[in-house]
């Protein structure tokens, strides 16, 4: 049987990341396994700008960011496959992944690292009602026939849901000539960052109808027509409101899901909140020796942030290989309180932070002018000042080790202080 | 071109005809309007194998069903298609209800439904330990089972080509003119000479029948809502839960489908017309309200997609196969309706025994081969399987389809075979490939791309279902043709 010391599952910006770290630590006998034909994940098909804004200091593309990391794997000398499907994992780490040129693999890993990634909600998991037509694709799949296959996918577009990849596909298909009548959002606040409805929507004058959903789609064939209609405070569709919109293509922008099929297969805790794997400081997994990061433990919003996460994950799983880890005291136990949706990570063990810790978080609603506490029992650890909050911009609070250590209560309570809500 | 026996209607029931009359020496046609086979009521519908106590005694359907019930495990066996004989029950939640169910168990009795018996609270605890705790008692089908209505009926087409049947698709029938001993039909653009017409028309069987014949039955067209989800929850119940039928209805099923989802459906009302295959909110809502109470603590979040079919009732409420009394030799298979997926082997028999009375005793086919060359379902195989596959054919080593694993090498073989794939969803009623949780939003580009090479069209030609039904519109870069892009990036270099 094959043998590593590391094995990372996914070549995208989670799996490039985590492996380059884990080399850089150390690490030598490591094997990436990518299921696509290339290495970078979505990020290759993800050709607008924006990327890397934290990490490199500069503004890159999707492929340029992705190339970053390729270049300094190839560099490295770190092995990979593309072209393979894992197909199973075990508990006790073994993997079976599949090509075309290796045939059936079966490889015992001494640590493994999920970096799956994420797939997008579907119109059958939203169940919208209407005939089953041609012509309605998740906002990714478009993308990709745009950008990577080289088709256009429809002349005139609505898109459901304000997520980023809506909001960019929505200046994308204007580029290429499509007429985008409108981004529909359900909630009263889009789920996509502010900087993409000002440069994807705002600077092409497309309407972004809040509160707003999708109750029909018509068509023999092909979309021809949808019904667009306001939705009340309980996301119910309000009758009478309804406005026929004739289109050609629905994009469908609502909603990532972390892919943990292969978690579920190991055994691993899953979070109900994010969807993926609950982990630790060290993005260590219920099962011992198995990490995840980036978008399969849960979906961030910028690439730099599952960057930062998976050079977390990468560092520690070369620390696991060593022996570094320590299981010394009790963990603390991270909790989302009042305003909080899920926090990551979930455990903390004190003694392998080494001087300060990231939690990543997600509030549950718009505010201005609200704090983030951060409390063990009645004492508060931290505090950080917002100005404004939103669900579809992820928040971190930076924890200091030294605040950590030897605390009584081994429950960390994470909250909002309002100042005032919308 | 003369052909002895023209079938209209590629669903379950034109390909179990075909199929079984491929068994003799004759030419035969399969004739259908739409882009493949098994696309009006048999691509949605329950997929349920029914035991056999729910038709009247006497009718048709009782006949039929238990019939065809007992002809299931040989057909999907020489066919190499799913079937699992999980049993069904029927769920009782008061006193009323349980005499109802005396009642079924009576009429299956005398219908010829073996081994049916009434189960108490704590018996179906046992087998069903997430039904509501409300239920006090059901009737036991251990007959029962399910099935891939679309995969049986795409098995039976194929293996009915292999055998000599012909098919032909997007060729709806506008027309039939009765010769002096034959029939001549219009079929798209083609004209069709043939001496003997079997209607199986579905949902469109009277206007075929009107077409020649006055008319004599009218089909009600009756459309039935589904919910499918993730296998997850895949085994949620293990065999197929009714509820009592009451003068409220009928209640929605709850079931395991033989490839490890659950289904949930179907609501019942009348469809405006023939095609209306769209679901409703109202219709979703219903189905969730419904399956509450039979499985009230349900997560049906966990729902992949939804989809509706459309069902040919008539106000008889029974089936009709006869031969047209003005026109012979035209016979009719129509208003098959639940249970016409049981039904169907044992209707294509009695067709065949109709066709030997009119044109006297058939001749044998010598050639006749049952076995329709084995599908391969990767996943399905074990290790050293799996690995001398890929050695045989490396594509059966790239997944496709990340949800179900699908591989290439499965996707290839489904377009190859006869009575192959053209569409993206005709794939993915093959190779499943799409059916899973993502519904193609990964594998959708690549099978795509596989269609258009083994085809050989182009990629913008491959649609979805109809001809029609395009899914790209045109490349992104018109103007450019790859000379051009060579010369751009000549000229680029110079700069």
């Amino acid at each position: 049987m094959l043998n590593y010391d590391i094995i990372v599952i996914g070549g995208g910006p989670a799996g490039l990341a985590a492996a380059i770290e884990a080399k850089r630590n150390g690490i030598e006998n490591i094997l990436v396994i990518e299921r696509d034909r290339e290495l970078g994940g979505i990020l290759q098909q993800c050709i607008h700008n924006g990327f890397g804004l934290h990490v490199f200091k500069e503004e890159l593309t999707g492929p340029e960011y992705a190339e970053r990391f390729i270049d300094q794997l190839h560099e490295m000398g770190i092995t990979y496959k593309l072209d393979t499907m894992v197909l199973d994992i075990t508990e006790s780490k073994v993997i079976s992944a599949v090509n075309t040129t290796d045939g059936l693999m079966e490889i015992q890993a001494q640590v493994i690292i999920l970096a799956m990634g994420c797939r997008e909600r579907t119109r059958g998991a939203i169940n919208i009602p209407g005939s089953r037509v041609a012509g309605i694709f998740t906002a990714g799949t478009a993308q990709r026939f745009v950008n990577m296959e080289g088709y256009m996918v429809g002349k005139n577009v609505v898109i459901l849901g304000s997520g980023d990849i809506g909001l960019i596909m929505a200046r994308r298909m204007t580029l290429e000539g499509a007429k985008v009548q409108a981004v529909v959002e359900l909630m009263p606040y889009s789920g996509g960052l502010t900087r993409n409805i000002v440069q994807c929507l705002e600077d092409f004058n497309i309407p972004l109808l809040l509160s707003h959903t999708v109750t029909n789609i018509k068509g023999k064939d092909r979309v021809e027509e949808i019904t667009i209609a306001k939705v009340d405070e309980n996301r119910r569709p309000i009758k009478g409101t309804e406005e026929i919109y004739k289109c050609d293509t629905l994009l469908l922008s609502v909603g990532l899901i972390p892919e943990n099929e292969l978690s579920k297969s190991a055994g691993i805790v899953l979070d109900n909140i994010t969807g993926g794997p609950v982990v630790n400081e060290s993005m260590e997994t219920s099962v011992e020796g198995i990490f995840a990061c980036g978008n399969v433990v849960h979906v961030h919003d910028l690439v730099d942030w599952v960057t930062e996460e998976s050079r977390r994950a990468g560092k520690n799983a070369a620390r696991y290989v060593k022996k570094e880890l320590k299981n010394i005291n009790e963990p603390l136990v991270t909790k989302a309180e009042k305003g909080i949706r899920y926090i990551v990570p979930h455990q903390i063990r004190v003694e392998n932070i080494d001087s300060k810790l990231d939690l990543y978080m997600r509030v549950d609603n718009i505010y201005h002018n609200a704090k983030i506490v951060v409390k063990s029992g009645e004492t508060v650890i931290k505090q950080v000042k917002k100005p404004h909050l939103a669900p579809g911009e992820m928040e971190s609070v930076t924890l200091l080790q030294k605040d950590l250590i030897n605390l009584e209560n081994r429950e960390l309570t994470v909250e909002l202080l309002e100042g005032g809500e919308q | 071109m003369m052909f002895d026996v023209t079938i209209i209607g590629a669903g379950i029931i034109g390909t179990a005809i075909a199929r079984e009359l491929s068994k003799y020496q004759l030419k035969i046609l399969i004739v259908d309007k739409e882009n493949d086979v098994a696309n009006g009521t048999t691509k949605a519908n329950s997929a349920i194998v029914h035991a056999g106590y729910d038709a009247k005694v006497g009718s048709l359907k009782a006949q039929t069903n238990v019939l065809g019930n007992a002809k299931y495990e040989k057909l999907c066996k020489e066919l190499n298609v799913p079937f699992k004989r999980i049993g069904s029950l029927v769920v009782a939640f008061n006193q009323e209800e349980m005499e109802t169910l005396e009642e079924l168990l009576q009429q299956g009795k005398a219908n010829g439904v073996p081994n049916l018996q009434l189960l108490n609270q704590q018996k179906i605890r046992e087998i069903e330990p997430n039904l509501s705790k409300e239920i006090v008692g059901a009737l036991y089908a251990p007959t029962a089972g399910i099935t891939g209505p679309f995969e049986l009926a795409i098995a039976l087409a194929e293996n009915a080509i292999e055998n000599g049947v012909e098919l032909l698709l997007n060729s709806p029938v506008t027309k039939i003119i009765k010769k002096n001993n034959h029939y001549e039909v219009t079929a798209g653009e083609d004209t069709i000479n043939c001496k003997y017409i079997i209607n199986c028309g579905g949902v469109h069987a009277d206007e075929i029948n009107n077409l020649v014949n006055e008319e004599s039955f009218k089909i009600l067209p009756n459309r039935g809502e589904y919910n499918i989800f993730d296998k997850s929850v895949g085994n949620y119940v293990n065999s197929v839960i009714f509820q009592t039928p009451t003068k409220h209805g009928k209640g929605v099923l709850v079931l395991p489908t033989v490839h490890g989802n659950l289904l949930i459906g179907p609501t019942a009302d009348e469809a405006h017309h023939p095609q209306a295959v769209e679901t409703t909110s109202e219709g979703l809502n219903f189905l969730r309200e419904k399956a509450s109470k039979v499985v009230p603590n349900f997560s049906f979040y966990t729902v992949i997609t939804s989809f509706a079919g459309i069902r040919a009732k008539v106000a008889t409420n029974d089936f009709i196969i006869e031969e047209s009394k003005e026109s012979k030799g035209f016979i009719n298979v129509a208003a098959i309706d639940s249970p016409g997926l049981t039904a169907a082997p044992a209707i294509a028999t009695m067709v065949v025994d109709m066709l030997q009375s009119i044109m006297g005793d058939l001749k044998i086919n010598e050639n006749f081969n049952p076995n329709r060359r084995p599908v391969i379902h990767f996943m399905e195989l074990s290790k050293e399987e799996k690995a001398d596959l890929i050695k045989k054919d490396p594509s059966y080593g790239r997944i496709i389809c990340r949800c179900e694993n699908i591989t290439e090498g499965e996707i290839v073989d489904i377009v190859k075979r006869k009575a192959g794939a053209t569409t993206l969803d005709a794939v993915k009623r093959r190779a499943r490939a799409g059916m899973g949780r993502c519904q193609g939003g990964f594998c959708g580009p690549r099978v795509m791309e596989i269609i258009a090479r083994e085809l050989q069209i182009n990629i913008t030609q491959v649609v979805k279902d109809s001809p029609t039904s395009y899914i790209l519109t045109e490349p992104t870069k018109t103007n450019i043709t790859n000379a051009d892009t060579v010369n751009l990036v000549a000229a680029t270099e110079e700069v």
